[in-house]
């Protein structure tokens, strides 16, 4: 049997899923440390410099390619293998088990991660787009904490980024467990420390995100 | 417990074959003992419906003692009805009270066909067991019985997973109407022994290629499965499939057709 058969089955499907989602993992600590730089409360000094060699360094912008395709990846596949299991069932119940037998967010992953793409499309266009765009047409790197700061000084931009770490965070208390339970590790040697630590990394990750507009909002942070 | 007689009134999902819609049909059942089994409840309103010249509910039955499998009925949202770890001939009246209504419907996944009303067609469980729930042993004499030493602990676990009944409550049960918990545990069941090494490296693909064949869904390790699962076959075995099937696939060959 090839790779390509064995990664095209169900198992082989929730494989890159697995892959994909622990690299996304990740990846989202590397952000929230750079990010959680403001917190220096220095002007931007410390930040400016993290986001510097982010942005520049060869190594890291090669693993940007892979994260963009890692995460399209992610999308795809996911989008798939939803629209498939639910086509598994063309005639539904009339009563509905519900929550008797499976927690809500484990149910609804194609929901919470729909809402993190909407997000991601609003947060990428806002940041990252747009910076890159400026290093390629030759314009430099853009003042990042400064559009920051500017960005949320609004509001509705601040409850937009709050809910989406909200869904972020549910997405991850399921997301974080099933991937190690794909790779099989969910054995009762394993499982209850697996699951500890996906509940506290999806409420810490996401608790440090929602700080960064809060923090700016309030103008705890110059 | 103290017997009580209950009347109750049933919605029961009534559909002549899988080429036609169904629909529910609503029973009044009068004088309903406690002490009844479901399965017993049902006959009742069998006779009482022959009596009155009408068709009685076609539904699958056959050790009433837990043990077979054929009782599948979605009783109120729940595969096997509202008890844990228990089959749907093994549930009793007492867990109901006069006046209740009852949902009950087939077990519905497009890979379990109605063939009618709440019977359903479960051979593609079969025809997974055919794709690779197998061994190879030579035929003559068994040997003896002690001759393959065994650890306790799997063997332990290997019967665990051998007590899966293939009711199909799984299917039932998950949202994306997937097989992995009964693939699992028949896969489980043979990795955990020595008997089963020789399809070792080809068992757990061809099982879940035959399972994702017959139109079931995929595994996102929702647990529901678990939940309604008569036997409490445990989603360890599906991290063990998971664990095999990876292990195939770093380690087998490339050869088409050979795992």
């Amino acid at each position: 049997m090839s790779w390509k058969n064995y990664f095209s089955t169900s198992i082989g499907k929730k494989l890159q899923m697995s892959l994909t989602g622990l690299f996304l993992i990740t990846f989202l600590i590397v952000h929230c440390y750079i990010n959680a730089q403001i917190f220096y409360n220095d002007g931007g000094v410390r930040f400016t410099e993290a986001a510097h060699f982010m942005g520049t360094n060869f190594l890291i912008r090669t693993v940007e390619i892979g994260l963009m395709a890692f995460l399209l990846l992610h999308i795809i596949q996911g989008l798939a293998l939803w629209s498939r299991n639910k086509s598994r069932r063309t005639n539904r119940y009339a009563v509905n088990a519900g929550s008797a037998t499976s927690p809500w967010y484990s149910r609804s992953m194609a929901l919470l991660g729909t809402l993190i793409l909407l997000f991601l499309i609003m947060h990428l266009s806002k940041f990252w787009a747009p910076n890159r765009f400026s290093q390629i047409t030759g314009g430099g790197e853009k003042d990042l904490y400064h559009m920051m700061k500017e960005e949320f000084q609004t509001a509705w931009v601040v409850g937009v980024y709050i809910f989406g770490c909200i869904s972020l965070g549910w997405h991850l208390v399921h997301g974080f467990y099933s991937a190690f339970q794909t790779l099989g590790l969910g054995t009762s040697k394993y499982k209850g420390l697996i699951k500890s630590v996906g509940v506290a990394f999806s409420i810490i990750v996401p608790l440090i995100f929602i700080a960064m507009p809060v923090a700016f909002f309030m103008n705890w942070i110059a | 417990m103290q017997h009580y007689n209950m009347n109750l009134t049933l919605k029961v999902w009534k559909q002549k074959n899988n080429k036609t819609k169904g629909g529910f049909e609503t029973y009044p059942v009068k004088n309903v003992s406690s002490e009844m089994s479901f399965l017993e409840m049902f006959d009742v309103l069998n006779e009482q419906l022959v009596s009155e010249g009408k068709e009685p509910i076609a539904f699958d039955h056959d050790c009433r003692e837990g043990i077979c499998g054929m009782c599948s009925m979605v009783i109120n949202g729940r595969a096997h009805g509202p008890w844990s770890q228990n089959t749907t001939c093994q549930l009793h009246m007492r867990a109901y009270k006069d006046g209740d209504t009852i949902t009950v419907e087939p077990w519905r996944a497009d890979a379990f066909p109605v063939i009618k009303d709440l019977v359903v067609d479960r051979t593609g469980f079969d025809r997974i067991i055919q794709a690779g729930g197998f061994i190879s042993v030579n035929t003559g004499n068994a040997q003896d019985a002690n001759a393959l030493p065994i650890d306790k602990q799997k063997a332990d676990e290997s019967f665990a997973a051998a007590s899966c009944i293939g009711c199909g409550a799984c299917v039932a049960a998950c949202p994306n109407a997937s097989a992995m918990l009964f693939v699992s545990a028949k896969v489980s069941h043979l990795a955990l022994l020595p008997q089963g090494d020789p399809e070792r490296k080809s068992r757990a693909f061809n099982m879940v290629n035959q399972m994702d064949t017959e139109g079931f869904g995929s595994c996102t390790n929702i647990g529901a499965c678990e939940a309604e699962c008569p036997k409490g076959i445990s989603l360890e075995n599906i991290a063990r499939l998971n664990r095999e099937y990876i292990g195939s696939m770093m380690s087998g060959s490339s050869v088409e057709g050979t795992a």
